[in-house]
């Protein structure tokens, strides 16, 4: 979706934080509209952008709260500009109440969650990966959400584009979930600034203005929208509402808006799904990670193959919805899943829940630090002896 | 001054098939969101141009009457989503209809920064001294020793002023009305949508069913005429009238001043920087 046109100029070396490669990849986007509050491990995001929109075009606005600047975002958004917001876990729980809005409403937006310890202020400067039930739980009530987990500096780039194209393309909010290591870890990356990067905007209604239904939409599920100041003065609501938009608590319109809105990820899966696979098709071990536990996975792989354990990885990109089949295919040949995270097993629910006929195992480590590669590769061995007895 | 309404229609600025309205027999919300199309309508507003977003409670569901882009959005929320609004599509006029439990008590921090950020908009505060959609707590403007059905022993706490409360926070525009005095009502808010900065304008409003009845306030006529006697016009100030009008509530332009709005102000540094980034490429 991010194809970037190798033809038109040579890519150049940059050095960069993840953070850094995150606002360059929300202008990369087009997006024009950041509201913020400073938090740590995020706030890099919202200074790199508070230099980079104003020469776009754009507005940086830093918002008394966090509650404000995701409110802030999904105004303007509804008023037709691309937007975002950064934060980490407390700032994150804050955000969760407009973020329901945002997903009930159907309006695009992009919220960067950079996960640190928790609960509370945890650990501000030290890494976790504990929210990753919160990014698709969070809010109240059912609603569809889409989160991306890239792992490295060069993914945060591509995946703030994608959310954005995401957002744009299923009017949804969604989340770039990465954590403090990846946030602030710099690394060499190329970044072609003049290369054509394909952007994906919101269908925009047209025809007639008269009787228009805003919230009717086709096979897809997504409706167009309606831009302020072209004619069709609609009305958005946090209520349950009819196609009209107006709201409605007629079970049977209730009904068939909710079963639109909870349908429309599914609908469209191709677009959504993201995921990489390592050495999987022998794999006897089976190894499920996200983020920094993935990047400590994949050396676990090299390591665990050179002390002759078969040893795979799958690591989903599009965190949320689940790249379920996907997972069920990698997993069928596997002896044993181990499921690496920096939490006290949250990952692992969902693994569970999709790989019902293997045993999974967690590997957990919540004190800031990040799961060594070797610690990861030593429980391989043990599952891969456990298992293949 | 005073205009009559002879050729104000109040039905080109409503949705009509949103009628009946859900507002109680009584309800003061009407008279305010009339007076907001009057003065509409009097600034030849362009209805494609015009956002209102709203919050939670009574008075936020009055955006959906209105023939024009309209947010109702969370409780306490409209001004941060305006402002979102205001500061992406400097093109659009952004009204806020908030109450006083929506603009002071769960979104008291967004309406002190929306007054020291000073960017366009109009935001309306219709002040009921309840939460009416809920049945009837107190509210951070309920006045005191009040009944509600949180305070059945009478609210012990001091109803907040948000007008002096907006003018601490450096509000560009500043005013309150009451709806007994609807001609005054239109050409306040006409005075606040004209103004450059951010205008707030709090609404005395009545709420008869729940707040009224439960203090045995009257009717609505009662509760509205009343309003006469428990306010001190701003211009009334230093008149002989004092001995009689034992209440300090004023009303009309209470604080106005001539602080840069936020949004131009963010442009123009923006252009500027831009220019200047040129010249340095140039060189």
């Amino acid at each position: 979706m991010n194809a970037v046109d190798p033809g038109l100029a040579k890519p150049v070396a940059r050095l960069l934080s993840g953070n850094h490669a995150c606002a360059l990849g929300a202008v990369a986007a087009g997006c024009r509209f950041f509201a913020g509050y400073p938090i740590t491990p995020s706030s890099e995001v919202a200074e790199r952008l508070s230099r980079l929109l104003p020469p776009v075009d754009g507005v940086f606005v830093q918002m008394e709260d966090e509650i404000a600047s995701m409110a802030a975002v999904i105004g303007a958004s509804m008023g037709g500009v691309k937007a975002m917001t950064a934060t980490s876990g407390p700032g994150f729980s804050l955000k969760q109440e407009n973020l329901g809005y945002a997903a009930g409403a159907e309006i695009p937006c992009v919220i960067v969650n950079v996960m640190r310890g928790g609960p509370s202020t945890g650990m501000p400067t030290r890494p976790a990966q504990g929210d990753i039930m919160q990014t698709r739980w969070g809010s109240h009530g059912d609603y569809p959400i889409v989160v991306l987990a890239p792992a490295s500096v060069r993914e945060i780039y591509s995946e703030t584009i994608r959310a954005f194209n995401l957002a744009e393309a299923l009017r949804t909010p969604v989340v770039v979930l990465y954590d403090q290591a990846i946030a602030q870890l710099t690394e060499t990356v190329e970044i072609d600034d003049d290369a054509v990067i394909e952007r994906v905007d919101r269908k925009w209604a047209s025809g007639p203005r008269e009787h228009y239904l805003p919230y009717a939409a086709g096979d897809d599920g997504v409706p167009p929208m309606p831009r302020p100041g072209a004619g069709y003065r609609t009305h958005t609501t946090g209520l349950t509402h009819a196609e009209s938009g107006f709201p409605s608590q007629k079970p049977e319109v209730v009904d068939r808006n909710q079963r639109r809105l909870l349908g429309k990820l599914d609908r469209n899966r191709a677009l959504v799904d993201a995921f990489e696979t390592l050495a999987c098709d022998d794999a006897d071990v089976l190894i499920v990670a996200i983020g920094i536990s993935a990047r400590s996975a994949k050396r676990a792989v090299a390591l665990a193959r050179e002390r002759g354990v078969r040893a795979g990885l799958f690591r989903p990109i599009t965190l949320w919805p689940f790249p379920e089949a996907a997972l069920r295919e990698a997993a069928s040949r596997a002896r044993a899943v181990l499921v690496p995270e920096m939490n006290a097993g949250q990952l692992r629910l969902e693994v569970e829940r999709v790989v019902r006929a293997t045993p999974v195992h967690g590997l957990n480590r919540y004190d800031g630090e990040p799961i060594t590669p070797d610690a990861i590769a030593a429980r391989a061995q043990e599952l891969s002896k456990g298992t293949t007895k | 001054m005073l205009d009559t309404a002879a050729d104000f229609d109040v039905r080109e600025y409503l949705r009509l098939e949103m009628m009946p309205h859900f507002l109680c027999p009584g309800c003061g919300h009407g008279i305010a969101l009339r007076a907001l199309l009057w003065a509409l309508d009097e600034i030849r507003i362009d209805k494609d141009r015009l956002a209102v977003v709203s919050g939670i409670g009574c008075a936020g569901r009055l955006s959906a009457y209105i023939d024009a882009n309209t947010f109702h959005v969370t409780h306490g929320r409209p001004l941060a989503y305006a402002t979102g609004l205001a500061l992406a599509r400097p093109d659009l006029h952004v009204v806020v209809i908030s109450g006083d439990g929506d603009c002071l008590a769960i979104g008291g921090n967004h309406l002190i920064h929306a007054c020291r950020r000073n960017l366009k908009l109009t935001c309306l505060m219709l002040n009921n001294e309840i939460y009416g959609m809920t049945g009837g707590q107190v509210s951070p403007t309920t006045s005191e020793s009040m009944l509600t059905s949180t305070t059945p022993l009478g609210n012990a706490e001091p109803a907040f002023d948000a007008c002096a409360l907006a003018t601490a926070a450096g509000a560009g525009f500043v005013g309150r009305e009451v709806t007994h005095h609807v001609p005054k009502l239109k050409e306040l808010i006409r005075r606040g949508l004209e103004h450059p900065g951010f205008a707030f304008i709090e609404v005395l409003s009545d709420c008869t069913e729940i707040f009224g009845r439960k203090n045995e306030l009257g009717s609505s006529p009662e509760m509205i005429l009343r309003q006469k006697s428990d306010i001190r016009p701003s211009a009334y100030r230093d008149t002989v009238d004092t001995p009689f009008r034992s209440t300090d509530l004023r009303t009309g332009v209470l604080a106005t001043n001539e602080r840069p709005e936020y949004g131009a102000a963010y442009r123009a540094a923006a252009a500027a920087a831009k220019a200047a980034a040129g010249k340095a490429g140039r060189r």
